[in-house]
């Protein structure tokens, strides 16, 4: 059989590595969304029904025992727009945190795809930033559809509502950078994974102010809240979406907050990524 | 600065280098060069330390001790500039099993920033190479064994890499699928791509390897080209006796005095000579009856044997 | 035992109603679960109890003091955690059953291998299933136990009949699991066992656990009121809020038939894949 023979420029002639260390993350980013672009059907129906779900069982559901028994509202809204940015903030969250773990379990222990791309120019710092680009841009995507949901049934209105897109994935972005950290750290991941979605995500869920103010919590519950990023991002949404008043210093907490948490977990995740793949 | 041109020396040179995690020193202290076009082989048991080795030179792996250069850079300050010009097959395929064969082979092209339009040239082309035309749209998980390993070698191809490093390249595959393979990696030799083996088995490394260094426990045991080595560390012929397991020590002490040399195994004795047909001649002749017998030519398991007292694979 | 004493016990099995598809070893299933739970499976055990704990918590105390006493019947008015309390220990029921009894099963179906080689021995398609469901029970008896243990303190499930939801769940669990491995026998892809994820969701947002479906339209109503979570909810809540009444025979009843459904075609699947 003949075969074509190769046309061979060699690498040194066609590998331009600056413009990999330049645009490495991208490629990562761009690799792992072609790879969820496989589920699109499945990510854009949890995108549509997840919210749905909420909306109409926490928020109408128990939206209209809440309006009925609580006559001035709650923090001087209807339940629903008091819950409105608190889901937004909480499904965003929880789908970055989502988008990162499963590749990175993926990558380092089950298929092994992280040691590919670090066998070609990609950096570990790099498969890191791609990964957590990727789960932003997924984690956009849902909130875009959560926000055009919450518009639909009332619970944001006005232009100004739009700024929620920006501070809620900030907040993703900066948990979802913890979660990648994590998720590289740990070895054991099938069991630590169950014990992180149930014992960290499910509380943070449950206690950070989501379904009612942090405030009626007892004291000794109210931390729960202060460290979880869902609770700053709330309280920022909340404060974009209808005036819920926290004063200025306030919001420089929130958001210092989160920047730590970001700067810290993308330091936590680079840490790990490089010791697991030289390992 | 660009790496360095391959005529101004190795491709790749080590001196006393080493890797030790905790107590246990993976690799001891070895030297040794690689120079382009060359095809240089690992020979050495599982655990020898060569895929260490391997992981040193591809920059995914710090040393503990030692010098080492690939094109010219230091591997641990000039990462990214070294892989960007190697072509890795690791021992175990990480192919990307939900994504297509056409797909992986995009997918890691694009990690060296090779333009689209460049890499679905680059496709057709390696997909020839590798025999999977018709499995262009099939999902990874659904190849077999060597269709993947296949896929691996053109994936690390896709790059028009200076080195291909080849971790274990046949491990767990069937003769068939080892021989059109090894008619693969010929073609990429023939066209001057330099070539880096480890292998425990040493007919791919007779089959393979210009050059080949044995390694054992990590040391550098021997150098040389397979014929060189057979030369050096062994006879031109073996003759292989079977007595029964309990005799075949018995009658070691009979043997050795016939022959160069012998070595006893569990279930046969070697016994090494120049014209090994006379030799068991001699046996027969000496009253010892062997239960079967064989003559064949002297190989690099003969070579592994003389040099460390044990056999290649265990 | 030698080969002979196993041939010996072949012979007597043989001839008996059910050869072939139930050996009565059970047990032997139960064992491995147990083995693996010892490995750390418990730590799964664990966690899936938090669950309604923490949701109890949270929804019991902070949505409680939003939305004061919900009315359960004429003059009959609870609190908001006693209202949901017993809705989580049903939800949490389920869950755990159609964990059990879907990804973990759909893994040894499809993966593992673990029936094939099960059911190369002496073991029969029932025996599976029955060992699997059995497994989901026990987690469920473990997951009733602990939250009535807490509950109970607080004052939240009251009098002697409130214990009743112990085994209430279990029948709970019971008729999951049966339904959770019939769908898991005839499944084929991952993407079908997702599915399994997917309606987990709404069916305990809409299922009634979290207010009444007095809110409901009537056809939404007939609709909820048709699927099992409703049902087993009102099991639980019924007995622990003391609402005893002809209409819990009827919930009963409706679990009954999900599980000898469930038992019926998953064995006869069971069978149709390695048996033949």
């Amino acid at each position: 059989m003949a075969t074509k023979e190769f046309t061979r420029k060699g690498s040194l002639q066609i590998v331009d590595v600056p413009k990999v260390l330049r645009n490495g993350s991208f490629y990562i980013a761009q690799a792992r969304i072609a790879n969820m672009l496989q589920w699109k059907w499945s990510i854009i129906g949890e995108a549509i029904a997840n919210p749905m779900f909420y909306l109409l069982s926490v928020g109408i559901g128990i939206g209209k025992f809440v309006n009925s028994h609580q006559a001035k509202g709650i923090d001087g809204v209807k339940y629903l727009v008091f819950l409105a940015p608190a889901l937004l903030a909480s499904a965003c969250i929880i789908g970055a945190s989502n988008a990162v773990m499963h590749p990175t379990l993926e990558g380092f222990k089950w298929n092994k795809n992280f040691f590919a791309m670090n066998s070609t120019p990609i950096s570990a710092r790099q498969i890191a930033n791609g990964v957590l680009l990727s789960a932003v841009a997924r984690a956009l995507f849902g909130t875009i559809i959560y926000y055009l949901a919450l518009l639909l049934f009332g619970g944001v209105n006005g232009l100004h509502s739009l700024w929620l897109l920006p501070a809620t994935i900030f907040s993703a972005a900066a948990f979802a950078a913890m979660m990648l950290g994590f998720c590289a750290a740990i070895e054991n991941s099938d069991l630590l994974m169950n014990i992180v979605n149930r014992l960290l995500i499910m509380p943070l869920f449950l206690f950070s102010g989501t379904f009612y103010s942090l405030s009626t919590m007892p004291k000794f519950l109210q931390f729960i809240g202060w460290l979880s990023p869902l609770w700053h991002a709330t309280e920022i949404g909340r404060w974009i979406s209808y005036g819920h008043h926290i004063s200025a210093l306030g919001i420089s907490i929130h958001f210092a907050y989160m920047s730590i948490m970001l700067v810290s977990g993308l330091l936590f995740s680079h840490h790990h990524f490089k010791r697991r793949l030289s390992k | 600065m660009s790496v360095k041109d391959a005529s101004q020396g190795p491709l790749i040179s080590a001196k006393g280098l080493r890797k030790e995690y905790g107590a246990f020193t993976a690799v001891d202290g070895i030297d040794f060069h690689v120079n382009k076009g060359e095809s240089f082989g690992f020979l050495g048991p599982n655990g020898a330390g060569k895929s260490t080795t391997m992981r040193i030179i591809a920059a995914t792996l710090t040393r503990t001790a030692g010098e080492i250069t690939v094109l010219g850079k230091d591997p641990e300050k000039s990462g990214p500039e070294i892989r960007a010009h190697l072509g890795v097959v690791p021992q175990q395929d990480n192919l990307d099993n939900s994504l297509t064969v056409e797909d992986n082979l995009y997918v890691y092209g694009r990690y060296f920033g090779l333009s689209k339009k460049y890499i679905r040239t680059k496709i057709e082309e390696l997909l020839t190479f590798a025999q999977l035309e018709e499995k262009r749209g099939v999902k990874v998980e659904a190849l077999s064994g060597g269709m993947k390993r296949r896929l691996t070698i053109a994936r690390a191809l896709v790059s028009e890499p200076e080195i291909l490093m080849l971790d274990e390249p046949t491990t767990g595959l069937d003769p068939q699928a080892r021989h059109i393979l090894w008619d693969r990696l010929f073609r990429l030799k023939e066209q001057g791509v330099t070539l880096l083996i480890t292998t425990h088995y040493m007919d791919e490394a007779e089959q393979l390897c210009d050059r080949l260094i044995v390694m054992d426990k990590g040391k550098i045991m021997a150098e040389d080209s397979p014929a060189g080595l057979i030369k050096k560390y062994s006879t031109k012929e073996v003759l292989e006796v079977r007595f029964g397991s309990d005799r075949n020590a018995q009658y070691s002490d009979q043997l050795r005095a016939m022959c160069e040399r012998i070595e006893v195994l569990p279930d046969r004795v070697l016994m090494y000579s120049d014209d090994c047909e006379e030799l068991l001649h001699q046996v027969v002749l000496a009253g010892l009856a062997p239960t079967t017998s064989l003559v064949r030519r002297s190989s690099l398991e003969d070579v592994f044997l003389r040099l460390t007292g044990r056999t290649l694979v265990e | 035992m030698s080969v002979s004493d196993a041939v010996r016990i072949a012979e007597n099995l043989k001839g008996r109603i059910g050869e072939g598809t139930y050996s009565r070893r059970a047990r032997a299933i139960l064992e491995h679960r147990r083995i693996a739970f010892k490995q750390g499976h418990w730590i799964v055990v664990f966690t899936g109890f938090t669950e309604p704990v923490l949701y109890l918590f949270s929804f019991g105390y902070g949505v409680g003091k939003l939305v004061g006493k919900i009315q359960v019947g004429p003059n009959h008015w609870v609190t908001y955690a006693q209202f949901i309390a017993p809705a989580l220990l049903a939800t949490s029921a389920m869950n755990g059953a159609i964990y059990d009894s879907t990804w973990n099963v759909f893994f040894r179906l499809k993966w593992d291998g673990t029936y094939k080689a099960m059911l190369a021995t002496s073991l029969g398609p029932l025996d599976v299933a029955l060992g699997e469901i059995g497994w989901a029970l026990i987690r469920g008896l473990i997951y009733a136990t602990g939250f009535t243990a807490i509950v109970m303190p607080l004052g939240i499930i009251k009098g002697w009949y409130g214990l009743l939801a112990i085994p209430a769940a279990v029948i709970i669990a019971f008729g999951f699991a049966s339904i959770g491995m019939l769908y898991t026998s005839y499944a084929k892809s991952f993407q079908q066992m997702d599915w399994v994820n997917i309606v987990m969701l709404p069916l305990f947002l809409f299922s009634g656990a979290l207010y009444p479906l007095s809110i409901y339209p009537a056809w939404l109503r007939m609709i909820i009121e048709a699927l099992p979570l409703w049902h087993g909810i009102q099991i639980v809540r019924e007995l622990s809020l003391g609402i005893i009444h002809w209409s819990l025979l009827g919930h009963i009843a409706y679990f009954f038939v999900m599980i000898v459904t469930g038992l019926f075609f998953t064995t006869r699947r069971l069978r149709a894949l390695f048996m033949r």
